[in-house]
């Protein structure tokens, strides 16, 4: 797994596709927006599409919708193919980044308003929508106008909306962007919670990957409209398979290097700058040619920093060269005597022993072999 | 100049806001007073044509206009004939305006101002020469009634022109922008997003029209509605010019009391009772609507 050639395209096993994409592709004039995407999702998933603005994240769910279509390739939903299928035909429904309730309407209106499209009777609607607005505790609020509500009020008559008609899947794009810090974070569980409760397929579009790791069981990073890798936020942290995925979860120190050795499911790299050799574990099975170059990848928290010499296998040296003091924890900003910046987290658990590591002073940096990723992409 | 001094600026603000107010003191309200006046008068020959209201200290003023124009059926049939051909007209406009001002506000953005210029366009000419060119079209020897003789469509003229059929063309014609921009001002302001939600809703695009587009627009609607209806109660040289004798509107027999009966006194009676009919439910409306407005907050 070390080097991210894991199958990463495939639902978990137990779980059905509900939506496969084939292929799909998208080009706005000579901007190709979605770029020959596969992917397929499981029932009951919670699946987050993520990657900065532009990436074509939004596009691929606006076709999963149907609001685009694609100009190749197919979307399956429920082994359905509904690459042309118009949106008021498919069953699945969307909360919109700016909500988009109808200003006109009251909020039970509005929720209701899918269900009166499906011609379903007045008794039954009441009730579904009553249902709903309850599932979301806003069975108070169910004859105010969109106009008398808090963001945090609109948003969740978004996704009443959105539920009421019981779609085999709900996008959500962006749907924590215009609220308040505090008040996202509180949503971020009510929507794993909903989630969970409805057993609805939720698919969510975001730039922030602490949403996208906190609320879904499977991430898709994206860039350019290619998807980069898809897996559960575990597996994308602790084993990217490209410096792009390394960098964009999270932070990363990325060490380039050449392969110099291999033996016994260790790696030897000489670093690029400075010239030491580090010692990678890698999986049994994998193997990298003498002599290709590779980026090491060491998350800040898996390095170590200290006065004395560490002993181990990877052993850097470098200055401090900045602190930022975080409370629970401190990031140490190290320039190595290679000329690498890295950055080194550690807990502050240890305040009564010794004296913390002060800008300026010479440290020694190690990390254990297996905390390490080869990356070649 | 007034930069540092807040209140010449605050003075200045408004003196702005207030140039309105004093145009339609002077230019509005001033003459309507006057022809109120000239309404509770009584008619004379001689400059002018009416006696004054003041006369050796004693105010002679007298209802006897406003009472004759209950008396004679003219008037009713008249103010009734107008409202029932600037209704009609106004309802056509929104018929051809709305779908106009529709796929403009729709339209690519660079389509967007050639369009509107070409909907306002017709104002570069003068209104009286636009209603001429419409005498020429209509007439029995005019260009349409030829071109259909010539086609063998019709084997003699059609008589258009000095029709109710004309008036109504003229008025539509020259009152479709009155109804296209309020139109489109509102249906350009629209968020899409709300009717892509209605969409992945279920509802098929007449649909969402219906829910969404129509009742949103409903403020343009009354807009379009009420600019278009509002001259065309009053219009008089469309009927003049394009209209029969038969074809009584308001605003001709108004032109007759003051110019050819020379009965000013019953002129302005007639003109203040106009103004009160058709100002006095559109006030009351936009209260209606008001009140609403502050209930619904």
């Amino acid at each position: 797994m070390a080097n991210g050639t894991s199958p990463a395209n495939s639902a978990p096993g137990a779980r059905p596709p509900v939506l496969s994409i084939e292929r799909a592709s998208r080009r706005f004039g000579d901007v190709v927006a979605v770029d020959r995407v596969d992917l397929a999702i499981g029932q009951g998933e919670f699946f987050a599409l993520l990657g900065e603005s532009g990436c074509g994240k939004t596009t691929l769910l606006r076709m999963i919708a149907g609001f685009e279509l694609p100009d190749e390739g197919r979307i399956l939903i429920d082994g359905q193919d509904m690459s042309r299928t118009p949106p008021y035909d498919r069953p699945v429904n969307m909360v919109f980044q700016s909500y988009a309730l109808f200003p006109h309407m009251t909020v039970a209106h509005n929720v209701g308003y899918g269900l009166r499209q499906e011609g379903m009777a007045r008794s039954e609607r009441d009730d579904r929508v009553a249902e709903v607005l309850s599932l979301v505790e806003l069975s108070a609020l169910a004859k105010r106008k969109p106009h008398q509500l808090s963001g945090g009020q609109r948003q969740r008559v978004a996704l009443a909306r959105g539920l009421a008609k019981r779609p085999k899947i709900l996008l959500l794009d962006e749907p924590l962007g215009a609220l308040d810090r505090k008040l996202r974070e509180r949503t971020q569980f009510e929507l794993m919670a909903l989630q969970a409760r409805t057993g609805t397929t939720f698919i969510l579009v975001t730039h922030d990957q602490e949403e996208a790791m906190t609320m879904s069981n499977r991430i898709a990073v994206m860039r350019a409209g290619r998807i980069h890798q898809i897996g559960p936020p575990r597996q994308l942290y602790e084993y990217p398979n490209s410096r792009f995925v390394a960098d964009f979860i999270g932070s990363a120190n990325l060490l380039m290097g050449e392969v110099v050795g291999m033996e016994a499911g260790v790696v030897r790299v000489r670093l690029q700058s400075g010239g030491q050799t580090v010692a990678i574990e890698v999986e049994a099975g994998v193997s990298f040619p003498t002599g290709q170059s590779v980026t090491v990848m060491v998350r800040p928290e898996k390095m170590e920093a200290g006065r004395q010499a560490f002993g181990g296998p990877n052993e850097l040296t470098g200055e401090v060269v900045d602190i930022a003091y975080l409370g629970d924890l401190s990031i140490y900003h190290v320039a190595t005597a290679g000329g690498i910046k890295v950055q080194v987290a550690m807990a502050n658990r240890q305040h009564r022993q010794g004296k913390p590591l002060e800008r300026g002073e010479g440290v020694h940096l190690a990390w254990h072999p297996s905390d390490a990723v080869i990356l070649t992409e | 100049m007034s930069r540092d001094n807040p209140h010449a600026s605050h003075a200045g603000r408004r003196l702005v806001a207030g140039v309105p107010y004093l145009w339609l003191l002077v230019f509005f309200l001033a003459p309507f007073a006057i022809v109120f006046g000239i309404s509770l008068s009584k008619a004379r020959f001689g400059v002018p044509p009416y006696e004054p209201l003041l006369q050796n200290g004693e105010v002679m003023a007298q209802w006897g206009n406003y009472a004759f124009l209950l008396e004679d059926p003219l008037y009713l049939t008249a103010l009734l004939n107008s409202i029932q051909i600037a209704t009609t007209s106004a309802t056509i406009c929104l018929l051809i305006g709305y779908p106009m001002a529709l796929g403009i506000a729709r339209a690519p953005d660079r389509w967007r101002s050639p369009l509107l210029l070409a909907v306002i366009l017709p104002f570069w000419t003068s209104f009286l020469i636009r209603v001429y060119a419409w005498m020429g079209l209509l007439k029995n020897e005019g260009l349409i009634n030829s071109l259909l003789l010539a086609l063998g469509i019709i084997d003699e003229p059609v008589q258009m022109l000095q029709t109710g059929f004309a008036v109504h063309l003229g008025i539509v014609y020259s009152y479709l922008p009155f109804m296209v921009l309020p139109l489109y001002a509102t249906l350009e302001r629209m968020d899409l997003s709300l009717l892509e939600a209605a969409s992945d809703l279920g509802a098929r695009p007449w649909r969402a029209f219906l829910t969404i587009t129509l009742p949103l627009s409903l403020p343009g609607v009354v807009a379009g509605f009420l600019l278009v209806f509002i001259p065309a109660v009053g219009e008089f040289v469309i009927p003049e010019l394009l209209g029969s004798s038969r074809t009584i509107m308001i605003g001709k027999v108004l032109w007759t009391e003051f110019f050819n009966n020379r009965d000013w006194p019953l002129a302005s009676a007639l003109a203040v009772a106009m103004l009160l009919l058709i100002v006095a439910p559109l006030a009351w409306l936009e209260s209606m609507r008001v009140r609403r407005r502050g209930a619904a907050r």
